[in-house]
């Protein structure tokens, strides 16, 4: 792998942020919001429920740390669909890129904007809301990385999705995250959820941050092995995502769907 | 290529192509639409596994060395403009990432004043006419001194007075002896100046080759494009006097 092939890709999707609103608005715009109505919300349950319990942590902090993993999805997504929409590819995969340096890549871009959301959401929910990381100590570190490494595998899961199905299915990858958040037990305890429900949330990796979460917030203390077990989960889903995308572009190689590509002949 | 071969099911794009293309050489590979040219063009590139058949280039299979292959080689196609999104001057330096090119930025200076290109430099892409986005393409075609270079229609959007300057300017670079050229073209005329060898496609299959100035005579036509036609309405009659 040649780390200046992944960065002409992390340089393409530079130039293209660089100046453009209608690119650099969505990186914060839409979590921005979030954070605001939740906080407002989390406001108003503190004054309507039993004194002692606050929900700025439980719940703003759940908001935070779910949009954060849909931000890093969507940064990998979106850098792949800019190919899309740019019909792109045949210049791409004609080149010596090879499969790995186009995806790192990708989580170059998705590191970068992701970031810049993280970075508003922070300074947005401590400053307006009082929301303080300090309380989750060391294991906002294992919070984040499940959540990075989880968005990333999703994220390249959607760009398999696309590049299999052609450019109309991007409609199948938005609502990825949403559709995942039921099982994540995102803001309640996966005990809430039926039996084949907290089957499927226990082999989610974002479970684990939000169970560790909320034992935090409660005044206990997160294990730190089930963490682990998320971390571990994490890194398998990212691996078992590049699988699938190398056997994609394989298909597609031999189909011809990807010489063919905007003629989406599934 | 020896042996190249696509099939779709059962249809066959391609069928037992082999060919060579020599350094310093200009190849043109000529045939009626859907004939199998760029569907070659696609797999000599790796965007599209042949079915039967390898393709070496500089000695490197591009079916399992695909990276390193493709390093030495670059094309322009009208169906793959570069994004539109982008300036001039930063497509070139993404693609010259890719390629791996040495002293990028004093290429990209090169380049862009070989192709007459130092005017819309900052221009997106996108907003150049169809022939300026042409010689943007040939600009990044020739990024990496490719030892093989894929030209499909290479001067289909250019005026008479760019695309000759175009195929000189193509062949001055052949006959510097490190690149050989694909040339597709449906301009016969343009053909009979640049290419030193043609290769006439029909339904896949490779039907004639020779000098595209005494084969029409070969074949009883008295022009390229009469024999263009001939290969386009009567393949099979052509490949029956091959036989014979």
């Amino acid at each position: 792998m040649k780390a200046g092939r992944a960065a002409a890709i992390f340089l393409r999707q530079l130039y293209l942020l660089r100046g453009s609103l209608a690119r650099v608005l969505p990186l914060f715009a839409w979590i921005t919001v979030d954070i605001v109505l939740w906080g407002f919300i989390t406001r108003y349950l503190n004054t309507v429920a039993a004194p002692g319990y606050n929900f700025v942590p439980a719940l703003l902090g759940a908001v935070l740390l779910w949009d954060f993993f849909s931000r890093v999805m969507h940064g990998v997504t979106t850098a792949f669909l800019e190919d899309v929409w740019s019909r792109n590819f045949l210049n791409f995969f004609a080149s010596p890129l090879k499969i790995s340096e186009y995806l790192a890549g990708l989580v170059l871009s998705s590191v970068a904007t992701s970031a810049v959301g993280l970075l508003v959401m922070l300074v947005l929910a401590s400053a307006v809301f009082g929301l303080s990381f300090a309380g989750y100590g060391l294991l906002l570190v294992p919070f984040l990385l499940v959540l990075f490494l989880f968005g990333i595998a999703l994220g390249v899961v959607g760009a398999a999705v696309v590049l299999r199905f052609g450019p109309a299915s991007e409609w199948f990858v938005w609502p990825l995250p949403a559709l995942v958040s039921p099982f994540a037990g995102v803001f309640y305890p996966l005990s809430t959820l039926p039996l084949w429900m907290r089957g499927l949330g226990r082999a989610l990796p974002p479970s684990y941050v939000f169970e560790g979460m909320r034992a935090v917030v409660a005044g206990g203390e997160a294990a730190w092995a089930p963490l682990a077990w998320g971390v571990l989960l994490a890194v398998v889903y990212v691996l078992l995502a590049c699988w699938l995308f190398v056997r994609v572009h394989r298909h597609v190689v031999r189909t011809g769907l990807l010489a063919r590509y905007s003629a989406e002949t599934v | 290529m020896a042996g190249l071969r696509k099939a779709y099911g059962g249809t066959v794009a391609v069928d037992g192509v082999s060919f060579e293309v020599a350094r310093g050489e200009i190849v043109g590979l000529l045939g009626p639409n859907g004939a199998g040219k760029t569907t070659t063009i696609n797999m000599i590139l790796g965007v599209l596994e042949p079915t039967a058949g390898t393709i070496h280039v500089e000695g490197l299979d591009v079916g399992r060395e695909r990276s390193r292959a493709l390093g030495c080689t670059n094309f322009a196609a009208v169906y793959a403009p570069l994004p539109g999104n982008l300036t001039v001057a930063q497509n070139l330096r993404v693609f010259g990432m890719l390629y791996g090119v040495a002293r990028l930025s004093q290429r990209i200076e090169e380049l862009l004043t070989e192709f007459d290109l130092l005017p819309f430099r900052d221009a997106k892409c996108g907003v150049l006419s169809s022939g300026e986005q042409t010689r943007v393409a040939l600009a990044k075609a020739m990024l990496n001194r490719p030892h093989l270079l894929l030209l499909d229609e290479p001067t289909a959007s250019l005026d008479p007075a760019s695309a000759q300057e175009t195929r000189a300017r193509m062949r001055r670079f052949a006959a510097g002896g490190e690149c050989g050229v694909l040339w597709t073209s449906h301009n016969m005329y343009e053909v009979e100046e640049v290419c030193d060898r043609v290769l006439f496609v029909s339904k896949g299959r490779v039907l004639l080759e020779g000098d595209p100035k005494t084969l029409p005579a070969e074949h009883g036509r008295d022009s390229l494009e009469e024999l263009f036609i001939a290969v386009a309405r009567e393949p099979l009659t052509l490949m029956q006097s091959e036989v014979a």
